[in-house]
């Protein structure tokens, strides 16, 4: 029986040559990751191990992205104690406000050469899942898997069962990765993927840019899934060989491919050509509804970014939909680029000139507004259309707000007319 | 091992955010976060609620976000156990690690109402709504994981069978 690509990948990382479904093994890791909200309490259950030193103190990432920069004193009391833990410990990826590599965890990990393809990858934040759009395997933890992790280097698993999404032709512009993912998370439901991986194959994977890739396995969690995770092709190797150049040039990365006779649960055909601009409704990423389909609805505030939509090319996309407009009388436009590359790149390219003559704030990269943290909290009844990943209840402020799931140009273009729609309105 | 409880009943897919909601999640201590426990959900559960009670949901409970704040501040603020047809798999992996009591059971998940009185045997796995008598065979708990249960979570677990080891 063949394994499909997740299977293959921790089959290795157990030292098995081969593995099935339901099967229990514990796996090494190659990165185990944290941030300011969920390290605290690994630092104080790594002490309760009796373990003094972390396994590779070039294998621990910590990245304080969450309140940051520190929205109140217990936010700086919390950075401070990880802050002073990646020292004691001379973790190596430790990343502080400002650096040059610095910025939301999942957009600047791949940026900074840390993930490669064939990694196993936990950390201690749902959105870890990102990185399978590099081939990596990588899944969500809690505090107390983060710290046995960082003593051990290893962590247990149960191989997961797979759906296989089988994507044929190419996205129609304005449509993007963002969509996509609404579409196919309305599709099978915010449990549709339970316990299981959503493995993505087909030819048309080879037109999605690696960062549609990147939002697209970034939302396998909103389905309830262990990871999501796409093939290498030359597209992923090209990523590799700019931003992990040392890795790449080692041949330190490895390809998997799932087995031809591997088993899916479900195998599920999208044609990317018919997805259209995609909008998720309060309270579940699962209310997927097609622009144009639904009443108007009237918004508060616009966010664009995160570790969903935060990269260079949603800012692009953003900014095409901006320049030379203003943001609707009544509407607070919120733009996050989620890295200081990413800061620097739109600055070098005049975008963050087009976001402020639109009447757009600008903020450092941080996740603030999309977990209801900072840099854009929502009043009782307010509504807005955001780039991000949850539209829960309460999710960006107050219970009685509502958070619409949008890609970067759907919140542009709302921006703009002052309620939800396509950018050709 | 046994729980014992009145129920408190919620719908499908509750999420971490309102169990414990992100502006408290700036400190990280048991009894903070139980204060503000399933607060965006039902801001009268944390008045209502007395130790050993039960939270009872549909599926899918314990969605979203990654953090262990929110088993811990359902643990912290008295629950016994919480029952589910399906439990989302992060949160899933952090109730164990931190020694929350959960047991997955569909029919008990339906069948139980609000406000009835509980009982929960880790050791059989039976479920039993003492209100109206009916009852549910779930999967029993296997012995290490009671012991991670007693030892208040896995890494209180680890420590013991290091020294019982030696």
């Amino acid at each position: 029986m063949g394994m499909t690509m997740t299977q293959k990948i921790l089959a290795n990382h157990a030292g098995l040559d081969h593995v099935n479904a339901g099967q229990l093994i514990e796996a090494d890791l190659d990165l185990v990751l944290g941030n300011d909200i969920t390290t605290p309490p690994a630092v104080k259950e790594f002490a309760k191990t009796g373990i003094n030193e972390v396994f590779d103190r070039n294998k621990v990432a910590i990245v304080p992205d969450h309140f940051t920069p520190n929205k109140d004193i217990k936010s700086a009391e919390q950075c401070k104690m990880i802050r002073e833990f990646a020292r004691d410990k001379g973790i190596v990826n430790y990343f502080e406000q400002g650096e040059p590599g610095m910025g939301i965890e999942h957009v600047i990990l791949p940026e900074n050469g840390l993930v490669v393809p064939g990694a196993a990858i936990i950390g201690a934040d749902s959105h870890t899942c990102t990185y399978g759009a590099l081939g990596a395997f990588a899944t969500g933890v809690g505090s107390t898997d983060m710290a046995c992790a960082m003593a051990t280097g290893k962590t247990w698993f149960r191989i997961p069962e797979a759906i296989s999404f089988v994507l044929k032709n190419s996205l129609r512009s304005p449509v993007s990765g963002k969509d996509l993912i609404l579409h196919i998370i309305g599709m099978i439901g915010v449990d549709g993927a339970l316990y299981k991986s959503m493995e993505f194959s087909g030819e048309g994977v080879a037109s999605l840019t690696m960062d549609d890739r990147f939002t697209i396995a970034n939302m396998a969690i909103e389905a309830g899934a262990k990871n999501g995770i796409f093939p290498v092709d030359e597209r992923t190797l090209d990523y590799i060989s700019e931003y992990a150049t040392e890795r790449y040039d080692a041949g330190d990365y490895k390809v998997y491919e799932a087995d031809d006779d591997a088993v899916y649960e479900r195998v599920i055909e999208i044609d990317l050509a018919e997805v259209k601009l995609t909008v998720a409704f309060p309270h579940l990423p699962e209310n997927a509804k097609v622009v144009g389909t639904f009443d108007r609805v009237n918004i508060d505030q616009a966010v664009i970014g995160s570790c969903t939509n935060g990269r260079v090319s949603d800012m692009r996309e953003a900014a095409r939909i901006l320049k030379g407009k203003r943001v609707a009388k009544g509407v607070r436009c919120i733009i996050l680029p989620g890295s200081q590359r990413v800061y620097l790149q739109c600055l070098r390219e005049g975008l963050l000139e087009i976001f402020v003559e639109a009447g757009a704030v600008v903020s450092a990269p941080t996740c603030g507004p999309c977990l209801g943290g900072h840099m854009g909290i929502l009043a009782s009844g307010e509504k807005c259309v955001s780039t991000t990943n949850r539209n829960f209840v309460g999710r960006m402020g107050h219970v009685d707000s509502e958070v619409y799931l949008a890609s970067p140009v759907v919140a542009a273009a709302s921006a703009i007319n002052g309620y939800i729609c396509a950018p050709d309105k | 091992m046994k729980a014992k409880g009145k129920v408190f009943k919620y719908g499908a897919n509750v999420d971490t955010d309102v169990i414990i909601p992100a502006r408290y999640l700036n400190q990280s201590d048991p009894q903070e976060l139980a204060k503000h426990c399933m607060e965006d959900i039902d801001n009268t559960f944390v008045d209502r609620v007395s130790k050993g009670d039960m939270i009872v949901s549909g599926p899918n409970f314990g969605c979203g976000s990654s953090r262990e704040h929110a088993p811990v501040a359902i643990k912290a603020s008295g629950i016994s156990c919480v029952i589910a047809p399906s439990f989302a798999r992060i949160f899933f992996r952090n109730s164990i690690n931190i020694g929350l009591p959960i047991m997955e059971c569909a029919q008990a998940a339906e069948g139980i109402g609000d406000g009835h009185e509980v009982e929960a045997d880790f050791d059989t796995g039976l479920i039993t709504d003492l209100t109206t008598g009916e009852s549910w065979q779930a999967q029993p708990f296997p012995d290490f994981i009671k012991k991670i249960i007693e030892k208040d979570g896995l890494l209180g677990y680890i420590a013991d069978e290091n020294v019982q080891g030696r």
